[in-house]
C-alpha cells in the first residue's frame, strides 16, 4: 500500500499539486482511470475551498484496506474560519464566494464517504473516502 | 504557464498544453477577449485535450470566455473534453450550458465554418 501524503494549500499552484499527486496515489492503490479523474476533481474543489475560505491548510491522502475492499482517503483540514452551518453549505448552489456553490455538495457526490467538521473560528476538516468497485470496469 | 493562442484566418485556437492553476485559465480568458478584438476574430476553440480535470472554477472561466467572445462578436467551442473528464463533471453537477462542444480540433473547426457559413446566408 502507498505510504500517506500530504500536500500543504497556500496558493493556487498547490491546488493542481494536490489533484496531481492525489491522482497518483489514487493510481498506485489500483484505481482505474475513470475513478482516478473523479479524486482528483474533489480533491480539487475541495483544495479551492481551503484557500478561499481559509487561505491556508493541508490535504493528505493515503491508501485504504477493510477486510478485501481497497480504497483511497482524503483528509483536508486547515485552522480557518469553519462553517456556520454544515448541511447549508453542502446544499448544491450555496455560496458565500460568490462561487458557483458546487464544491463541497459536487466533491460529496464525487466520492463514496464524506464527512464535515467543523467548528466556527477554529477550522474544518473534510475526511474522503473512495473505494475501489469490482466486478465491472 | 501560459496557454499559446494561434491565430488561423478568421480564428483563435488556444490549445491548453497542461494542467492549469486558476490565475493560468483567468489569464487565458483576459487574453482571448482582447485578441478577439485586435484580430477582429469570428470564433474561438479552446482545445483543453490535456487538461486533467474540469472543476467548477474551469468550467466558469470557459464559460465566462465563451459568452464574452460572444459578446464581442465571436462564436467559441470547447473541443477535446476527455472521457473520464466529462463523467467527473457530470457527477460534479457541471454543465456547459449555452456553451458549443465538439469533439475534437477538426470537428471544432467544421461547426465554426458552418457557423460562419449561416452567417454568410443570412446577411
Amino acid at each position: 500500500m502507498p505510504d500517506e501524503s500530504s500536500v500543504p494549500i497556500r496558493s493556487d499552484v498547490d491546488i493542481v499539486s494536490a489533484r496531481q499527486r492525489g491522482r497518483e496515489l489514487a493510481a498506485e492503490c489500483g484505481f482505474e482511470i475513470g475513478d482516478q479523474t473523479v479524486i482528483a476533481a474533489a480533491i480539487s474543489e475541495i483544495a479551492r475551498n481551503i484557500l478561499m475560505y481559509a487561505k491556508r491548510g493541508e490535504i493528505r491522502f493515503r491508501g485504504l484496506a477493510d477486510g478485501d475492499r481497497q480504497g483511497m482517503v482524503v483528509v483536508a483540514e486547515d485552522q480557518g474560519p469553519g462553517i456556520r452551518d454544515v448541511s447549508l453549505a453542502l446544499k448544491d448552489g450555496f455560496s458565500t464566494s460568490g462561487g458557483l456553490g458546487l464544491g463541497l455538495p459536487g466533491a460529496r457526490r464525487l466520492m463514496d464517504e464524506f464527512e464535515v467538521s467543523s467548528e466556527v473560528g477554529r477550522g474544518t476538516t473534510i475526511t474522503m473516502k473512495k473505494w475501489i468497485r469490482r466486478g465491472h470496469a | 504557464m501560459e496557454v499559446p493562442i494561434l491565430k488561423q484566418g478568421d480564428y483563435l485556437i488556444a490549445s491548453i498544453q497542461s494542467a492549469l492553476t486558476d490565475a493560468d485559465l483567468s489569464q487565458l480568458r483576459e487574453a482571448l477577449v482582447e485578441r478577439v478584438g485586435r484580430f477582429r476574430s469570428r470564433g474561438v476553440i479552446v482545445d483543453v485535450t490535456a487538461l486533467d480535470v474540469m472543476d467548477s472554477f474551469a468550467v466558469r472561466t470557459l464559460r465566462d470566455i465563451a459568452h464574452m467572445a460572444r459578446l464581442r462578436g465571436a462564436e467559441t467551442v470547447i473541443v477535446g473534453i476527455q472521457p473520464e473528464v466529462a463523467f467527473a463533471m457530470v457527477q460534479l453537477g457541471l454543465t456547459l450550458k449555452g456553451v458549443a462542444t465538439a469533439l475534437d480540433l477538426e470537428e471544432g473547426l467544421n461547426f465554426l465554418n458552418r457557423r460562419g457559413k449561416e452567417r454568410l446566408d443570412r446577411a
